[in-house]
């Protein structure tokens, strides 16, 4: 059996290199808080490397310790830095353990193979942050929040949820159009047309309290209201794509 | 500040002008001070159904254009004095109304007036998208036919995107729903649609049902507004409407078919 409380290990951990080209606290300040907003989930949390290996000029200790205060501020937890020989001092004046650069002092340093283990993933993970960040946002676009509409939509309106649900809480009137990317909800009467999954998206569908329309389309197959009449007229209605082919039945 | 209605439908016909003058007749006798606006610039007529067509000098246009002052164009009512008339030009077209300057004339208007009562044309064009664009309150005129009913709703639908307040954000205009020349013979018959179509349709409060009514036409012939008529139903009916917009509660009459006459009371000629 084993009774060790422990093992240690070689491992590289991903963290986030934040690289630092001036220490102007207020402008840092803002300019990280914008990048976080983009992806916040992104960003909470995460252990963040600050390296001053392109830093232009010097930075001061409690220049450096502004700048740590304002990443935990946004979420961040530093854990460490990136220091050339001459900025060393830095290291213990704010408490944060020093990493080994990733450019010349790597290969100037003996123990190359398990440095080199860390340095190296850590320029992909750099890479990997900016798609992880660029995914993330483009995630958020795609998850809209729901378009709500709480007044009645009349006859010559239009209304259009991009990439998003259409949720409308009161009367579609004839000659009005209301679309979505999505799925489309009508909790009045639905007597105008009706289209779903506009883009393209087959797994869209209308529910509506009363079906009255003139038209209900999803990802381009559609119905007009004569085809509609048999089919649960005034009443529920579920429409949802099967095969290319409409399908409606009882909420 | 004053309170701007425009009483509007998209279809013409439908009674804007008739109601616009027995509003702002019925608000003035209730002691409000309302100015009458007739932007139906090259038809007007307002000023015919109020009675006021031969003391007409200078006109809405003629203020816009800078050509008389507003005092010199208003018409004050010779039978209330809390009642003032801006008639339309008759030989303009709508262009000449700009919105410039009927904001400028709104603005003069409402630093002296509580009521600003604007009588729109029919259309969803530039005239009627001048009558309602600064609106605070719109009643919106329908007659209960499918056509009237789906102007209105378009109207509606202008309304509540083209406005003054639907472009800057404010509070969306109060909608009202005035259903007009309601012949209660002809719901039953199943030739009109009933108040509780038009309703279902329009999802709009309904601030009255004028009937179709002899007394309006007489009344438009001797140039008295209908609601001066007290005994008629159509009078009556306006004389209601006026206090629902006041925010009093009143029971909706008139949309039931009335009973036969009796002989005794045709002879003697009742209403
Ligand atoms: N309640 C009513 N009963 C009978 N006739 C009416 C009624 N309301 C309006 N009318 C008539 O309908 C016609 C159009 O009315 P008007 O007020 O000029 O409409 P608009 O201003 O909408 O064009 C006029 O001849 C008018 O006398
Ligand atoms: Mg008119």
């Amino acid at each position: 059996m084993n009774d060790a409380c422990f093992q240690l290990k070689g491992s590289a951990v991903t963290a986030i290199v934040l690289e630092l080209y001036r220490p102007d606290s207020e402008g840092f300040r803002q300019q990280l808080s914008a990048k976080v907003e983009q992806a916040p989930a992104l960003f909470e949390q995460s252990p963040v490397v600050i390296s001053l290996e392109k830093l232009e000029g010097e930075c001061q200790p409690d220049q450096l310790t502004a700048l740590i205060r304002s990443c935990e501020d946004v979420g961040l937890k530093p854990m460490a830095l990136k220091l050339t020989d001459e900025q060393q001092a830095l290291a213990s004046a704010v408490s944060l353990p020093r990493v080994p650069l990733s450019g010349s002092s790597r290969s100037s340093e003996a123990s190359a193979p398990q440095l080199a283990a860390v340095a190296e993933p850590e320029v992909v993970v750099e890479r990997v942050v900016e798609k992880v960040v660029e995914r993330v946002v483009e995630e958020k676009l795609v998850q809209r929040p729901s378009k709500i509409i709480s007044r009645p939509v009349r006859s010559g309106q239009q209304v259009y949820a991009e990439g998003a649900d259409l949720i409308i809480l009161a009367p579609v009137s004839e000659g009005a159009e209301v679309l979505a990317d999505g799925s489309v909800h009508v909790y009045g009467p639905l007597r105008g047309r009706a289209l779903a999954g506009v883009k393209g998206d087959t797994s869209a569908r209308i529910f509506c309290q009363s079906l009255e329309a003139e038209l209900v389309s999803i990802a381009g197959n559609f119905k007009l209201s004569d085809a509609l009449h048999g089919e649960r007229w005034k009443a529920t209605a579920h429409v949802s794509l099967q095969d290319d082919q409409l399908n409606i039945t009882p909420l | 500040m004053a309170k701007i209605i425009v009483v509007t439908s998209g279809k013409g016909g439908v009674g804007k002008t008739t109601s616009s003058a027995a509003i702002s007749t019925g608000l003035a006798q209730r002691g409000h001070k309302t100015v009458v606006i007739d932007f139906d610039v090259g038809l007007r007529n307002l000023d015919l159904i109020m009675g006021c067509e031969r003391r007409v000098v200078y006109d809405f246009v003629n203020v816009i254009n800078g050509e008389a002052t507003l005092n010199q164009a208003l018409i004050k009512d010779k039978r209330n004095e809390n009642l003032y008339i801006l008639p339309a030009s008759q030989t303009r077209d709508k262009d000449a109304l700009t919105e410039e300057g009927v904001q400028n004339v709104l603005n003069e208007l409402s630093r002296e007036f509580e009521f600003i009562i604007c009588d729109s044309p029919a259309g969803i064009e530039r005239g009627a998208q001048m009558a309602l664009y600064f609106a605070d309150a719109a009643i919106v005129t329908t007659n209960p036919e499918v056509s009237s009913v789906r102007d209105s709703d378009r109207i509606l639908g202008i309304l509540q995107s083209k406005s003054r307040r639907a472009e800057s954000g404010e509070a969306p205009v109060e909608e009202h729903l005035l259903l007009t020349r309601y012949n209660p013979e002809r719901v039953e018959a199943g030739e009109m649609l009933s108040v509780a179509d038009v309703e279902d349709i329009l999802a709009v409060p309904l601030l009255g049902v004028i009937p179709e009514s002899q007394a309006v036409l007489k009344a438009s012939n001797q140039g008295v507004p209908v609601i001066l008529d007290a005994e008629s139903d159509a009078g009556q009916a306006y004389a209601d409407a006026v206090s629902r917009l006041l925010g009093e509660e009143r029971e909706h009459r008139f949309l039931e078919v009335q009973k036969k006459k009796g002989f005794l009371s045709r002879l003697l000629g009742g209403k």
